[in-house]
């Protein structure tokens, strides 16, 4: 086991095995081209999700430096609103979704056993739409008329009026969403078909139940979304009438079809987030996850309760009492899964021996911080206070808070995890607790007065503000601009391991307890792993 | 390569969910008509009920009377002088009323003023009719002009029996001032 790239057995299944018709990688270009192995497809979706992250970053940054003083003083105001706008896209299609996306590829079949992805050459084209995507997307900047400027959920009739970049908007989201909808397809037909023998569904690691779960939502809702932005298309350009009032539809009627969509949208890039700190808290707490039914069950229970919450989006277009309170105390009700699983995750770490590795350190933060988004969710979902928060940065707060220290964090978290077994080298321990520090708090320097700044009535997707809001946007702004600056930290740490580094052991968190098939196999493990199933009890 | 189980069990599930997908595409378009279905049977957003708002006739409830209270307030002092004609009036709910404001340009400038409307208590608010309001448009003054201004209103008889007593406030804004419409728009930084 000296190398990834030369073909050896895989480690645990000690069979003599007849495989030489199977190589090693490709050289050069086409290796990548014509991926079609499930961890270089994975890597591949994981730098793509790094430089999106970049590049959606630095849209922040030139929102946060416009907010950094009151008045309009680096960019127009038509520009900012295509920077809210393109932020939003490529944070949440570009590198959100891609990581989890990378993330499955690498890990679900080391994790099941499977020797790859159960439909490897459909694996590559959803990978391969992905950079066409956004470069039509990011190519909307240089049109006349500018990128979409009329928010990242499109509503009409704003959205279709902002010339030459709606069609190209329109088209980058149908090829972002069939790119999501064959991954998902794949993860499950890999989840349900390609498990090692013995390893029943409740015997499956969490990550791979929360992306079994996050995979049925894709399938369910990026069609809608689909539909919906092809009704966009259509009412624009050949004249149907779904959501023009002028021929009896109704603009309303888009946000109910898009937050169909939208809410199911949110749990997508959450859940994966659960699995990944579901493992990492047993391992560094050496304990076994507390209540694992209980986590799965609370998983399904989120993901039914994500398509019946929608309005909540939306309550002040005027809806009866009734609807009001039904999305009200339906919202509400999520905070019950959600809080079996706080409360598993706590109990992990309870009388554990904890100890604080990069990856716990992160895990820990989410937790943390996710509550944090949590509790301000359920303020935004008590219908007559959304009528204050409504549209205000406590609104960017909020979401900020479930998705950078949420999501983001356990996507970092899950690379300081993984990243020494998928390299074979242990990153610079120290460097990655200097990256957690100024994260964690950067970003709560950056979010937290976003509440304050909500509460007082500043209104979102602005440019320029009343003077009284000056001091907690520069506060936030310069918690923008550090939380940015370290994350190019974290590209080096990623990139020096790739590199080069300490060998990693094949447990590489030996003092730990890392449970799950990955780490049966040699670090870095071999281009073909699991070619014989290995046996699960 | 030949076709093993395996990987027609793959085909097969492959197969399925592209039809779930597809499936839910035609659904997003079914919302369309799906949310006006579940309109029409449960009466929400009911825009029928709009319509018949608009085109309001009830019987008088003859044995009842309600007292309606005007409250007039110019938030910006020294701007505007603003008071109702009378401080109230008698009632009877279905029939239509006309009430009365005068209003001041106090300054020597033409303004266009806004008034809003509240209705208290809140309960009542849906059960207070105008068919006419001075605060349905801006309202142009003249420097130093005093205007009247006039409301038409209905109660509806269906207003909860344990309301007695009703009060119409308005508060009265500008809307533009002549110098500020005259300022063109600059669009961009």
């Amino acid at each position: 086991m000296s190398t990834a790239h030369t073909h050896s057995a895989p480690h645990t299944t000690g069979h003599a095995h007849d495989a030489h018709d199977h190589h090693g990688p490709e050289k050069g270009w086409k290796r990548w081209v014509f991926a079609t192995n499930h961890k270089d497809i994975g890597t591949m979706y994981m730098l793509f999700s790094l430089l999106m992250f970049f590049i959606g970053g630095s849209m922040a940054m030139i929102i946060r430096a416009e907010l950094f003083q009151p008045g309009l003083q680096l960019v127009d105001p038509q520009f900012f609103n295509s920077m809210t706008t393109m932020h939003a896209l490529i944070m949440i299609f570009g590198a959100v979704m891609p990581a989890f996306v990378g993330l499955a590829n690498w890990m679900i079949p080391l994790q099941v056993g499977a020797p790859d992805m159960a439909l490897p050459r459909m694996n590559n084209f959803s990978f391969w739409i992905l950079p066409f995507a956004f470069s039509l997307l990011l190519a909307t900047l240089f049109v006349p008329g500018g990128a979409p400027a009329g928010g990242w959920t499109m509503y009409p009739p704003l959205s279709q009026q902002n010339g030459t970049s709606f069609p190209m908007l329109i088209f980058a989201v149908h090829l972002m969403g069939a790119s999501s909808i064959m991954g998902a397809i794949n993860v499950v037909v890999t989840i349900m078909n390609m498990r090692a023998p013995g390893m029943s569904l409740l015997k499956m690691p969490l990550f791979v139940w929360t992306w079994l779960i996050t995979a049925y939502l894709l399938v369910a809702v990026m069609p809608v979304l689909a539909g919906a932005v092809t009704m966009l298309l259509t009412d624009h350009y050949f004249g149907t009438t779904f959501f023009e009032a002028a021929g009896g539809g109704d603009p309303v009627m888009f946000q109910h079809i898009f937050w169909f969509f939208g809410h199911p949208e949110v749990y997508i890039m959450i859940l994966p987030a659960f699995g990944i700190v579901s493992e990492i808290i047993p391992t560094f707490s050496r304990k076994p996850l507390f209540g694992y039914d209980a986590m799965v069950y609370a998983t399904a229970s989120i993901a039914f309760l994500s398509f019946i919450v929608w309005a909540h989006h939306m309550f002040t277009v005027g809806m009866p009492l009734a609807g009001q309170m039904f999305f009200m105390l339906a919202t509400m009700l999520i905070s019950v899964p959600t809080g079996v699983k706080v409360f598993n995750w706590t109990a992990t770490m309870f009388k554990g021996s904890i100890s604080f590795e990069p990856p716990m350190l992160f895990a820990l933060s989410f937790l943390f911080l996710f509550t944090i988004g949590g509790f301000s969710g359920l303020m935004l979902a008590i219908v007559p206070a959304d009528f204050q928060y409504h549209d205000t940065y406590f609104v960017v707060a909020h979401f900020h808070y479930v998705l950078v220290p949420g999501a983001v964090f356990a996507i970092m978290a899950g690379v300081y995890y993984w990243l020494p077994k998928w390299t074979g080298h242990m990153y610079s321990i120290k460097l990655a607790k200097v990256h957690f520090w100024v994260s964690t708090i950067f970003v709560n320097v950056l979010f937290f007065p976003q509440h304050f700044l909500g509460l007082a009535g500043m209104p979102r997707r602005i440019p320029d503000y009343s003077t009284q809001f000056a001091d907690w946007n520069m506060v936030s702004s310069i918690g923008a601009f550090g939380f940015g600056l370290s994350q190019l930290l974290f590209a080096y740490i990623v990139i020096s391991a790739i590199r080069g580094g300490v060998k990693a052991s094949d447990k590489v968190w030996d003092s730990g307890t890392p449970q799950g098939l990955e780490w049966t196999l040699s670090s870095p493990p071999p281009y073909h792993s699991f070619e014989l199933p290995p046996e699960v009890k | 390569m030949t076709d093993n189980p395996l990987k027609q069990a793959n085909r097969k599930l492959t197969r399925q969910l592209w039809v779930f997908a597809f499936g839910f595409f035609v659904f997003g378009f079914a919302l369309v008509p799906l949310y006006s279905v579940l309109c029409d049977i449960t009466g929400y957003g009911d825009r029928t009920q709009l319509g018949k708002a608009s085109a309001f006739s009830v019987a008088e409830a003859s044995n009842r009377e309600v007292t309606l209270e005007f409250i007039s307030a110019a938030p910006t002092v020294g701007e505007w002088e603003f008071r109702p004609e009378a401080g109230n009036m008698k009632i009877r709910p279905g029939r239509l009323y006309e009430a009365k404001f005068y209003a001041r340009n106090l300054r020597s400038q033409p303004v266009i003023a806004q008034a809003i409307p509240s209705i208290a208590p809140l309960q009542a608010t849906q059960y207070f009719h105008k068919t006419e309001c001075f605060c349905f448009t801006p309202q142009p003054f003249d420097a130093d002009q005093t205007r009247e201004l006039t409301v038409r209103f209905i109660v509806d008889p269906k207003l909860p029996v344990n309301i007695d007593r009703l009060t119409l406030a308005y508060s009265m804004y500008d809307a533009a001032t002549q110098t500020a419409q005259a300022a063109p728009v600059t669009p961009g930084a």
